[in-house]
């Protein structure tokens, strides 16, 4: 499903990430982790296309990304990739039912049936009708995760999913998403600060200084 | 205290260092509403300076005048009269006559009995003066400027200059008046000394009933007549200023939302309320005084490029002399950054409430916007709503020029306030039938955003229905005005004589010409009513040329027969209204012996001076001494009327205006028409752009707000070009709404200004026609101007890093 080769990204004089290769098998679960600035976004931006690496390869889902152009970078992540931020990134003008049906719909395989099965797993229940502003921080991430999900994509994205959640919300949305993608087979690479929640993954790679210790 | 409010002050100007373009938008704003307004006020302080000049001339400001009552006249006799009575009065003859190629407003006076404080710093110095001014080639009192075009003038000797008379103005002695207006024993009026011999017998003893005292003040004729006018570029002016402080306003209370943060920090800090909000105050102190110090220049220079044109109106309309140059007044300084501290002051009242009342531990998260936006628009809704109602109730009960403005702000500002809530309603009725989920995320946002650009598009709003009230105004008198030209100089040619004798002798040689079919004589006498001003009465003879084109409002049966007969008189539109005469009503133009019934109505656009039409026979009869100077002239072949006016020039020495064709005159009359409006277009237009300019800055500044929603779409898989495209696409939306909206809203405008400012500002009612070719230019216009103004951000948008669009999913955001 994921396979980087020499992977480098620099920002002016900074270099961010340092000839990073890696490999992930369709359905397996992979956590980043490291301290900040280790790089562990930037490479998920590449990974889903959000950036361009300066040296190295990416392939994703049999797509080489860093060849493409913004256009197809673009319907490759609409069609093939789901992503969960730390910060939630609801479009704040749509409602709960409306953004969970987001990409699925602009993917143009909008499955209602898929929508209430994640409302009704992820117990948003009752909130279809509200705005992400009328929601808590956890039931924010947990629209969020419904949305990446509801498109059923292959590849799964998540930057820090509970870093803006207190423990106990954090640890029930990680289980949520965890069985989430066990169920439909998706193939998920984490990043998080957290040890622990690193362990329930099957895979941890540690970035240090932008380098794979 | 001092330095403690100084550092809140730098911290919190380091804002505008990081936002230029919202400083420069705030600048921008307050300078433009500034000089849109304080241009405005330079050509009315202009123009009013002017009419006080000329009301002074001849003492006018401070002695009193004997003038002769309507219908009768003031002969010389009357002055001997007085005087030998033991009155001290002084003899003028007032009238407008051609000097050279300069037409004047001649004042005959004698220098050895006007008073000494009528002729103010023209007095006649000395025994050789007045000697010079008494004789041939005797010299004139006038200003420099006017003595200067009067260099050419055969008939005046060296003149005197004054500087106080207002241009046009010139002082002669009565003599030469008497020769050179062609009224010999005539007087207009009588200038009354301050002071008088005791003892001496009243006025009526003497002259029977005919004269009237009026006081100085009574004679504010000039300044009462161009009132409307100048009410009228206040009027614009003053909305040019409101959509200006839209932008202020827009900028401020966003400059205060983004300084949160730093306020409730140098809060916590220790600064004082008090503190903050000096430094407030001192920072929107300097940007006003900065700001309407360029404002005032730029309006200096609007006002200076607009005065030729506002000069021509004003003479054209009201026969008012202005200057065509600029004076500074330090009045205009003071009135012009006092406007821009009190418009800063006002559009920062609703931020400075909401900083003095925000708790220092008061969250960083603004108020939710989807509860605040929707109180909002309920409030907006509400004031909306008693905005129209009192727009309504003004129109049904107010009376006067300054209840019709009324009306048509309260109307403006009620629709400028309902726009979000019905821009609101249309976006929810469009996503209720949307299908994509692009089109609903483009409507939701659309939606979303109206907060942000509300102001921007109420200023877009009050500038396209002003426009197309205005343009439909100008259109609809355009039409009405050359169709009554066609009608009204129906003749090939007007010929005017010098005197009674050189018109009799071009009468003649008329006459005897092949291609002349026949001559209609003119002739009109000034008179004066009580209370409704002067007016002309003209005599015509009863012809075909007449009853087949003269255009009539109301006419009685049998209109023209009744007025050959003697028994029917025409009265023209807004003279009819001072008299609030209709048809069928009597009136006695001259005595009360004879009064006619007022059998038609006719417009008279352009005319301050009241007017109505008898028979030539009635005319001539009731006051023989009128002179038979004018005729209109009907050739056999209008192509004749070129030839006609070659052989009548080679024959007689003619000035310009004596002899002109119907093409001439009509040129004229287009060319007065057309200035007379060539001011209102220009602030339009201007004001057209400032709105294009607070649509601009509010969607500039809206545009590093507007990241955070597109760059989660953008994650989701829509390209930047795509997301560029539909900002741009999303600000026309909104423009074209605004304009649906604008259309009946500037048809009302267009209403109010032909059926209640026009009717009291000129007397005239003329029909409102609708234009839709011009309302699809100015939807063009709207679409070019939201299209252009959200370019640029949509460029930038197009453009932006990934690494700027990453930075909102980053945790330290």
């Amino acid at each position: 499903m994921l396979a980087l080769t020499g992977v480098t990204k620099r920002f002016g004089p900074l270099t961010i990430l340092d000839s990073v290769d890696l490999t992930l098998a369709t359905g397996r679960s992979l956590a980043l982790v490291g301290e900040s600035g280790s790089g562990k976004s930037t490479l998920l931006h590449l990974i889903a296309g959000l950036d361009r690496p300066d040296a190295g390869r990416i392939m994703v889902a049999g797509a080489e990304v860093q060849t493409l152009s913004d256009a197809d970078r673009a319907a490759l992540r609409r069609d093939r990739i789901g992503l969960v931020f730390q910060q939630f990134n609801l479009v704040q003008s749509l409602t709960v039912a409306q953004n969970i049906a987001l990409q699925a719909r602009l993917a143009g395989h909008h499955d209602p049936g898929r929508d209430a099965h994640l409302v009704d797993r992820l117990g948003l229940g009752g909130l279809e009708r509200r705005y992400p502003e009328q929601l808590s921080g956890g039931q924010q991430q947990r629209v969020a995760i419904a949305r990446a999900l509801a498109a059923k994509p292959p590849l799964l994205l998540a930057d820090e999913p509970t870093g803006n959640l207190d423990e106990a919300s954090g640890d029930a949305v990680l289980d949520l998403m965890l069985d989430l993608v066990a169920e439909a087979g998706t193939t998920l690479v984490m990043v998080t600060h957290s040890p622990r929640l690193a362990a329930r993954l099957d895979t941890t790679l540690q970035l240090q200084a932008g380098r794979l210790a | 205290m001092t330095a403690a409010w100084a550092v809140v002050l730098r911290t919190l100007l380091a804002h505008w260092r990081r936002k230029p373009l919202q400083l420069a938008a705030l600048l921008l704003g307050l300078a433009v509403a500034t000089a849109l307004w304080s241009g405005v006020q330079a050509l009315n302080a202009e123009a009013r300076a002017a009419y006080a000049r000329a009301a002074a001339v001849l003492g006018g400001d401070q002695l009193d005048r004997l003038v002769p009552r309507a219908g009768t006249t003031l002969a010389v006799e009357d002055y001997v009269a007085l005087r030998r009575a033991g009155w001290r009065v002084a003899p003028v003859l007032e009238g407008t006559t051609q000097l050279g190629d300069v037409r004047v407003r001649l004042l005959g006076i004698d220098p050895l009995t006007v008073p000494p404080q009528a002729l103010g710093g023209g007095a006649i110095d000395g025994a050789e003066a007045l000697r010079d001014f008494l004789n041939p080639p005797h010299s004139v009192i006038a200003a420099p400027a006017t003595l200067a075009r009067l260099r050419d003038a055969s008939e005046l000797g060296a003149g005197q200059p004054a500087e106080d008379l207002p241009p046009g103005v010139v002082i002669a002695d009565i003599g030469l008046a008497e020769r050179l207006l062609d009224q010999p024993g005539r007087l207009t009026h009588l200038i009354v000394a301050p002071t008088q011999k005791p003892g001496i017998p009243p006025i009526d003893r003497i002259t029977g009933d005919r004269l009237d005292r009026l006081q100085p003040a009574e004679d504010t004729g000039l300044a009462q007549l161009t009132d409307s006018f100048h009410l009228n570029l206040t009027a614009f002016g003053l909305l040019s200023f409101v959509v200006g402080l839209f932008i202020v306003h827009a900028t401020i209370g966003l400059a205060f939302e983004q300084r949160r943060g730093a306020v409730r920090t140098l809060r916590a800090r220790g600064a004082s309320e008090r503190q903050v909000t000096l430094a407030i105050l001192v920072e929107l102190t300097l940007f006003a005084v900065g700001a309407g110090a360029i404002g005032m220049l730029l309006g200096y220079g609007l006002a200076a490029a607009l005065l030729p044109d506002v000069a021509a109106s004003l003479r054209g309309l009201y026969g008012a002399q202005v200057p065509g140059q600029l004076s500074l007044r330090p009045e205009w300084w003071l009135a012009g950054i006092g406007m821009a501290l009190g418009g800063t002051a006002v559009a920062a009242v609703s931020a400075l409430w909401r900083q003095h009342r925000m708790p220092v531990l008061a969250t960083a998260q603004t108020e939710a916007w989807r509860t605040a936006h929707l109180r909002g628009l309920r409030l907006q809704a509400g004031l909306a709503a008693g905005l129209a109602l009192g727009g309504g109730l003004l129109l049904w009960q107010g009376a006067g020029l300054a209840a019709g403005f009324a009306t048509m702000g309260a109307v403006l500002m009620a629709a400028a306030l309902a726009l979000p809530g019905l821009l609101a309603l249309a976006i929810a009725g469009l996503t209720w039938r949307a299908r994509t989920p692009v089109v609903e995320w483009f409507l939701a946002e659309a939606r979303a955003q109206l907060g942000g650009i509300s102001l921007a598009l109420m200023a877009l709003l009050l500038a396209l229905a002003v426009n197309i009230g205005v343009g439909s105004m100008v259109s609809s008198f355009r039409v009405t005005f050359l169709g009554w030209l066609d009608q009204r100089l129906s003749a090939d040619l007007y010929i005017r004589g010098q005197d009674t004798e050189q018109a009799t002798a071009m009468a003649a040689a008329l006459d005897g010409m092949a291609s002349v079919d026949r001559l209609l004589p003119i002739q009109s006498v000034a008179l004066q009513t009580t209370g409704a001003g002067p007016f002309d009465l003209y005599g015509i003879v009863d012809d075909a040329m007449y009853r087949g084109n003269w255009p009539l409002i109301a006419p009685l049966p049998r209109a023209w027969d009744r007025v050959a007969d003697g028994s029917g008189i025409m009265i023209s539109e807004q003279f009819a209204r001072r008299l609030e005469l209709r048809p069928g009503d009597t009136f006695a133009p001259g005595s009360a012996d004879w009064a006619p019934q007022v059998v038609a109505l006719y417009p008279d656009y352009g005319n301050p001076v009241g007017q109505a039409i008898v028979a030539n026979a009635e005319l001539t009869a009731r006051w023989p001494e009128t002179p038979r100077l004018r005729y209109a002239v009907l050739t056999t072949d209008p192509g004749a009327a070129g030839t006609v006016l070659g052989a009548l020039r080679d024959s007689f020495d003619l000035r310009p205006d004596q002899a002109i064709d119907q093409a001439s005159l009509k040129a004229f009359s287009r060319d007065i028409f057309e200035r007379t409006f060539a001011v209102t277009l220009a602030l339009n237009v201007l004001t057209f752009a400032v709105a294009g300019l607070a649509l601009l800055t509010g969607l500039l500044t809206l545009a590093e707000m507007r990241l955070p929603q597109v760059a989660p779409i953008w994650a989701l898989g829509l390209t930047r070009g795509r997301l560029a495209r539909l900002e741009v696409l999303r600000a026309v939306f909104l423009a074209v709404l605004t304009a649906v909206i604008a259309v009946p809203l500037g048809i009302l405008v267009a209403w109010i200004l032909l059926a209640v400012v026009n009717v009291e500002a000129f007397g005239w009612r003329i029909p409102l026609r609708h234009y839709p070719g011009q309302w699809a230019a100015l939807l063009a216009l709207a679409v070019a101007t939201a299209a252009a103004a959200a370019l640029i951000p949509a460029r930038r948008l197009r453009r932006v890093p990934p690494a700027v669009l990453l930075r909102v999913f980053a945790d330290e955001r």
